[in-house]
């Protein structure tokens, strides 16, 4: 119906992945998109190992933002805070799979900064932050 | 418009004068003068602007007037001997005559002009606020503010140690006449009331607040930023002590706005920004100042961008601004209760076409306003998402955001039926 609001889209939207409060996490990261009022707070659960036991997100905003992150929840159970690294901007724009105007970028990649946040502490916008990363 | 004095004149802007003697405004030839409105978006749809209320687009009279001072006679004002400086200067000073005539100031001198308005309202807030704002005095704003005329008084009250009381709005989006009163009787420095809400697009009584006010000592300063493009504004009518507005939300480019204020209160002042052209004499001990109004105009003034504000004011007086306000309130008439129809949506502010105008904020259930105005702009249709800069209102509203849609002078009904199918579209998408 429309390229933007595909139905994944809007699916994850209305019924968004690994939402909610996660007990006994290790790592928690708010974050908002001032110029939406977009709100992420990322959750993890981390083990000795460094690995990824799970991960909830709480979230209120636009379709992009939360539908984006409620997907990028998918791929972070089981892996090591080292190897959500691969987990980039050009990666979280891939998995959305429609054209981001530069106005809805940053609702695009809250979850992802949310996420890093969470993992590393940063604080820079995905893309324009610390060397070494992806 | 009354005669104005000091106006020095310069070349009549070339308005649409045949539309004077039309009994309603003819949209489409109006439409024919905006360069922009010819163009399509959004993979061939046609443009349909509703974000007035941000700014406007402008008309051919108003870039060539601009045009013409750069090909033809550009060079800086008020200093060069030579033809081309007195021909910009008398331009310029023509601009400030006509803004004045536009908003019935008694002297054009005190017609300042500055970026936009909220350059205007810090102006006063630093050159008047500092020296007459005590510890304990009450400087009183309302919810409606935009950031512009909240932040400068919320910032002067902590640091003079007074307190900022902002008025409420009923259920129905209209100030609350009752405590502005209640407020104003315990006593007033300073009452800073916008004229009309650039969020909700309620229009206040300001005429009476400023009455009131006025007789319990208060100076006034309004916010006439989404007014004077819309509406007739008098200030000696209303009676304000201080008025401003922008340029580029009236057909002029950014860059262009004006503070109107009282002489005998501009000259008590003390000036705002120093340097060139604000100066009568500067020794190396001491400086006295230039006379009003150049005395609140330090540096080269933007005098091209006000050039063009006077060619808009020239645009926007052949029309006549009481066709501008109630076209624009045709619209409204035909639209508002359309989207009151709709299941799911929320329209703040006004539900009446009674002292407001043509701004229409709403909320769909469900869709974030930012996915209705990504879904509207793939239809052509140009509105803003978001705060206004209006978050005490958004607060106060119970909303982090709204999706607002503003009319001017040149949309259309077939704009209003776009619109709608936009809503509906967005209601789909989301369904």
């Amino acid at each position: 119906m429309d390229d933007l609001y595909r139905d994944y889209i809007l699916d994850h939207y209305k019924n968004p992945r690994n939402a909610g409060e996660l007990p006994g996490a290790t790592h928690r990261y708010h974050d908002t998109n001032p110029l939406c009022g977009d709100e992420i707070t990322m959750m993890l659960k981390v083990n000795d190992a460094s690995v990824v036991e799970d991960v909830r997100f709480i979230g209120r905003g636009c379709a992009i933002s939360q539908a984006s992150t409620s997907i990028l929840t998918e791929e972070v159970k089981g892996r090591t805070l080292d190897e959500l690294r691969v987990l980039d901007r050009d990666h979280v724009l891939g998995n959305l799979g429609i054209p981001i105007s530069p106005a809805r970028i940053k609702c695009a990649l809250l979850g992802l900064k949310a996420l890093k946040g969470s993992a590393w502490g940063l604080t820079a916008w995905p893309g324009e932050e610390e060397p070494g990363s992806r | 418009m009354s005669a104005v004095k000091g106006d020095v004149g310069g070349v009549v802007g070339r308005g649409p004068r045949e539309l004077a003697a039309d009994p309603s405004l003819d949209v489409g030839r109006i439409r024919a003068d905006f360069p922009v409105l010819r163009r399509t978006v959004a993979g061939g749809k046609r443009l349909v602007y509703l974000d007035n209320a941000a700014t406007s687009q402008k008309p051919h009279q108003v870039l060539d007037a601009m045009d013409t001072v750069y090909r033809e006679h550009n060079a800086n004002i008020h200093r060069g001997v030579y033809e081309m400086s007195e021909v910009t200067t008398a331009l310029f000073e023509g601009a400030r005559g006509r803004v004045a005539a536009f908003i019935n100031a008694p002297h054009s001198r005190e017609v300042i002009f500055c970026r936009n308005a909220t350059e205007g309202i810090n102006l006063v807030a630093y050159a008047w606020g500092r020296d007459n704002v005590k510890r304990g005095d009450r400087l009183i704003v309302s919810i409606l503010e935009h950031h512009s005329n909240f932040v400068p008084w919320q910032q002067l009250a902590a640091e003079a140690g007074a307190e900022l009381v902002v008025i409420d709005i009923d259920e129905g989006g209209r100030l609350r006449r009752d405590q502005f009163e209640a407020e104003v009787a315990k006593g007033a420095r300073l009452v800073a009331i916008t004229h009309t809400s650039n969020g909700l697009g309620t229009v206040n009584p300001v005429k009476e607040l400023t009455a009131i006010a006025k007789a319990a000592g208060a100076t006034v300063l309004i916010d006439a930023a989404q007014a004077v493009p819309h509406t007739v504004v008098d200030v000696q009518d209303i009676g304000c002590d201080f008025l401003v507005f922008s340029g580029h939300k009236m057909l002029a480019p950014p860059g262009s706005g004006a503070l109107w204020g009282r002489t005998e209160i501009l000259e008590r002042m003390r000036p705002f920004l120093y340097g060139g052209d604000m100066i009568s004499r500067v020794a190396v001990d001491t400086t006295t100042w230039n006379e009003l109004p150049w005395k609140f105009e330090a540096g080269t003034s933007a005098y091209v961008d006000a050039i063009g504000l006077g060619a808009a004011v020239d645009y926007l007086t052949a029309v006549g601004m009481e066709r501008v306000h109630a076209h624009e309130l045709e619209l409204v008439a035909y639209v508002l209760p359309r989207l009151l129809e709709i299941p799911g949506i929320v329209v703040y502010g006004p539900h009446t076409l009674e002292a407001r105008v043509g701004v229409i904020s709403f909320g769909l259930e469900g869709i974030h306003p930012h996915d209705v105005a990504t879904i509207f702009d793939r239809e052509g249709v140009c509105v803003r998402a978001g705060h206004h800069c209006n978050q005490p209102l958004m607060t106060r509203l119970g909303c982090v955001a709204t999706t607002r849609a503003s009319f001017y002078l040149y949309n259309t009904i077939e704009e209003c039926d776009v619109l709608l199918g936009a809503v509906a579209k967005a209601q789909r998408i989301f369904a």
